[in-house]
């Protein structure tokens, strides 16, 4: 066996910062050998794109390399000069970032950026560059490539864009790809196709590719090994189905256990009593119009301006107690449908009924003290008002709506934030002294303390690792049998909505395609769509 | 699944600590001591404001009562000797008058003009532009319009424009008392509009924020969402506005004090001592203009570096 292409040993990388050093990676060692995908996984702040980084050179200051080797195909590079290392990377080593909206530059056709990369790092002609530009896009899996070369990336979609930034990594035939969460920007069936292009071409170029991403799922349809990294350190490491069957160290087990998949696991919800049950939320012919270019011209003359239907003649009903679950792909109106539920965007045409009233139909401040809905949102980051103290926070729905008045508001909230499983003495803390998960509760802990019975849930996890999204799915089962909460729970994570909801509706650009008991869907889809959505998605239970 | 106690509890509420630890464990404390500029401007400029604001105390003569001033003493060199035997440490100007005094009482005018100004301007423009941010379409393109167009003119043409206006108004018997307040309106109302774009921009980021939908759920009035949620968001940038935007209040103000349109002669700010002084400036009494001047400069500069310090210290993408 020869040496491979990418050989790392006790890599230990500092930021020396001014509250003392932070050790980012801690003797971090492996191999990658040719046409090998190795799946680097991990949760945030693991140090998996710092690995990436202190391999091709380019970690941000004061971050550096303060002990171990890194070899390319036997040769030191660790220790090379920045002038060689700029040779070195793109030619020797390219690169695949997550967004391919930013790693294009805007203002050059595609063409340009494929032939200049080229010519910088391969003696070759104008024209013959274009002609290995086009080839590699081709390869790349863009249908007429030699018509689109002289496009912009504007006019490329999220996924054809992404495919473009493969052509450009493997434009100088690179004997390594580090590709750092390349699909975690697309949807699951654009995802799907990128895996397949990576995967294919490193079995045919023979190129290692080391694989950076936190779901596990791709790792597992396309990697050939997995390193498993926590908190700088390389946990475990070993080939993909035998760590995913038989994971050793009991972090990598916490982490796969806590990932959830789209096969029915353990206890399903009770079966769902007859449709006689009355509905508590009936949503009836839900329909949301944007207008899109309108001029001002074309307003002051009452033309009818561009109208883009986000949301078409959505109808469904929850029961009391129960979680209905909706699904779509980014652009689909699922986060519309929730605004318009909940009562915060206006819709076009269409009821939304929640007890017994129209939402719609009243004043917000009715609505408000009606309290019949709620919601949580999907970034903790952006939901709570860093300004304010999370006691604050919490009571604000307490104190507007009057619900109770002096100390027994602060008794209150320290009772929501046991509930949450906060201490009560965080309440005079700041959002910003939270992690992602600590934030998502306080913001579960607002929901709640207007006493609400249906709450609207936007994406509550998909911001959050996926072991603490297990323990906030968990908490949000417990709080709704506990208080017979009802929930709309909007993802675009299928093993989410089939973890928790019991009944669930497709919503494919604003129309709902299929609507039905969540294991019926799951089992036996009827429509295209969701048939195409359930195999897009990479699932561990695959690995057999 | 997992067992939700094992999220880490949080490393917040372990380590009680002083208000003074907070403070110099802080990213803006870390910023100011290691930036020496900064540490001098501050020191500058607090010094400066000290001796105005305690001028009354402070002050060796008290150089605008006509009893106390010997017109003898007149055109004393700095550190000289008078003919009424008193030394001056900065001299006098051509009435008598202790330079040192003048320039202490003549800072005081600037700075309580300059911080008035930009306070007046601070609260017009943060309430215009909190209200054109937040409720959009007309009142926004009205707002904004108007803005434009004053920031197309110099500030200090706005502020001759309505100085001018203003005093037309009033009688001319009640001038030299409203003169200050006259003052201050008119460089307000020409600043403003720096503010009012700031906290525009900043308000329409922050109202697409889900904390301010998860207020709307509680059917809150847009003015307490915009007022309790939105603006305490918005003002990190109009720290930085307002402590660049004193620095130009004080040179507008002693511009207008210059062209002799500022504070009456009775109680002469920077400026007018400026205008007084360049009268003797080549007849040898360098040192009636050269301290006014030297001791504006001091200040505007001092606080326009702070200005500039505070500017990168709050942003975090230039923090190092």
């Amino acid at each position: 066996m020869n040496a491979p292409v990418l050989s790392v040993r006790d890599l230990v990388v500092d930021f020396p910062l001014r509250r003392g050093n932070f050790r980012a990676l801690d003797g971090v060692s492996f191999d990658i050998a040719r046409g090998e995908v190795l799946g680097v996984v991990g949760e945030s702040g693991a140090g998996k794109s710092m690995t990436g980084s202190a391999v091709i050179g380019l970690l941000e200051p004061p971050g550096q390399i303060t002990s171990g080797e890194v070899h390319l195909s036997g040769a030191r590079i660790d220790t090379l000069p920045e002038e060689q290392m700029q040779h070195l990377r793109g030619k020797r080593i390219g690169m695949v970032m997550q967004d391919p909206l930013t790693s294009l530059n805007p203002l050059f056709t595609i063409g340009d950026q494929l032939v200049e990369t080229i010519r910088q790092h391969m003696p070759l002609t104008e024209s013959q560059a274009l002609e290995r530009a086009i080839s590699l896009l081709e390869e790349a899996g863009i249908p007429d490539a030699r018509q689109r070369i002289n496009a912009y990336p504007h006019q490329f979609s999220g996924g054809m864009r992404q495919r473009v930034v493969i052509a450009l990594a493997i434009a100088a035939d690179p004997e390594l790809v580090i590709a750092d969460e390349p699909t975690s920007a697309l949807d699951v069936s654009v995802q799907a196709q990128i895996i397949r292009v990576l995967k294919e071409l490193c079995q045919r170029r023979g190129t290692a590719i080391m694989l950076i991403t936190h779901d596990m799922g791709v790792i597992a349809q396309i990697a050939d090994r997995i390193m498993v990294m926590n908190a700088g350190k390389v946990v475990e490491t070993g080939p993909v189905a035998e760590i995913i069957r038989h994971p050793r160290e009991p972090y990598t087990k916490k982490l796969i256990g806590s990932i959830p998949t789209i096969a029915r696991s353990g206890d399903a919800p009770p079966p769902a009593p007859e449709d006689s049950a009355p509905a508590f939320v009936d949503v009836r012919g839900l329909t949301k119009d944007f207008d899109v270019g309108s001029r001002v011209i074309s307003r002051l003359l009452r033309r009818p301006g561009n109208v883009f239907r986000a949301v078409n003649d959505v109808s469904f009903r929850i029961r009391k107690g129960e979680t209905y679950g909706l699904v779509g792909e980014s652009g689909s109106g699922k986060s519309t449908c929730a605004r318009m539920i909940a009562g915060l965007i206006e819709p076009t045409a269409g009821r939304v009924v929640v007890n017994g009233m129209d939402v719609w139909s009243v004043s917000a401040a009715q609505r408000a003290r009606s309290r019949a809905v709620q919601m949580i949102f999907q970034d903790p980051y952006a939901s709570l008002n860093p300004r304010w103290r999370v006691g604050n926070i919490i009571a604000e729905p307490i104190r507007v709506l009057g619900l109770a008045r002096g100390s027994e508001v602060e008794d209150r909230v320290a009772d929501l934030l046991r509930k949450v499983r906060l201490d009560p003495v965080v309440m005079r803390k700041f959002p910003h002294e939270f992690s992602g998960g600590q934030r998502q509760r306080i913001a579960i802990a607002r929901a709640l303390s207007s006493q609400p019975e249906f709450i609207v849930c936007d994406e509550p996890t998909s911001a959050l690792d996926v072991s603490v999204q297990a323990q906030v799915l968990d908490l949000m089962s417990e709080l709704q049998s506990e208080f017979g909460l009802t929930y709309l729970l909007i993802s675009h994570n299928l093993a989410v909505i089939r973890q928790m909801a019991n009944d669930v509706g497709v919503l494919h650009r604003g129309v709902l395609v299929e609507s039905g008991p969540v294991d019926a869907i799951f089992d036996h889809p009827q429509a295209d769509y969701t048939k195409m959505l359930l195999d897009a998605v990479p699932d561990l239970a695959e690995v057999a | 699944m997992t067992d939700p106690t094992t999220e880490p509890t949080d490393p917040v509420i372990s380590t009680p600590r002083t208000r003074w630890q907070r403070v110099r464990d802080s990213d803006i404390f870390w910023s100011y001591s290691h930036s020496p500029v900064t540490i001098i401007a501050s020191i500058v400029a607090l010094g400066l404001i000290l001796a105005a604001a305690f001028a009354p105390w402070l002050a060796p003569h008290t150089p605008f009562q006509p009893a106390t001033v010997n017109l003898m003493d007149g055109f004393t060199p700095p550190g000289g000797e008078s003919l009424s035997g008193e030394t001056y440490l900065l001299g006098t100007d051509d009435q008598g008058r202790d330079m040192l005094s003048t320039l202490m009482y003549g800072a005081r005018v600037s700075l309580f003009v300059g911080f008035s100004a930009t306070l007046f301007a601070m609260a017009l423009g943060v309430s215009l532009g909190l209200a054109a941010g937040y409720r959009g379409g007309f009142l926004d393109s009205l707002i904004m319009r108007i803005a434009d167009v004053q920031l197309s003119f110099p500030a200090i043409l706005i502020a001759l424009l309505i100085f001018g206006v203003a005093q037309g108004l009033i009688p001319a018997a009640r001038q030299e008392q409203t003169a200050v307040w006259v003052l201050i309106l008119a460089i307000g109302l020409s600043n403003w509009a720096q503010f009012a774009r700031t906290v525009r921009g900043t308000t329409m980021v922050e109202r697409q924020k889900d904390y301010v939908s998860a207020a709307r759920l509680l059917g809150r009035h847009p003015v307490a969402l915009a007022i309790r949620h939105v603006l305490p968001n918005v003002l990190g940038p109009v720290l930085v506005i307002a402590t660049i935007s004193l620095a130009l209040a004080i040179i507008e103000e002693a511009t207008l004090s210059f062209l002799g349109v500022g504070v009456p002669p009775t109680q002469p700010s920077l400026g007018t001592l400026i205008r007084i002084g360049q009268r003797f400036l080549f007849s040898g009494e360098w040192w009636i203009l050269a301290f006014p001047a030297i001791t504006l400069i001091l200040l505007a500069l001092s606080v326009n570096l702070l200005g500039d310090w505070l500017r990168d210290a709050l942003n975090p993408r230039l923090r190092k």
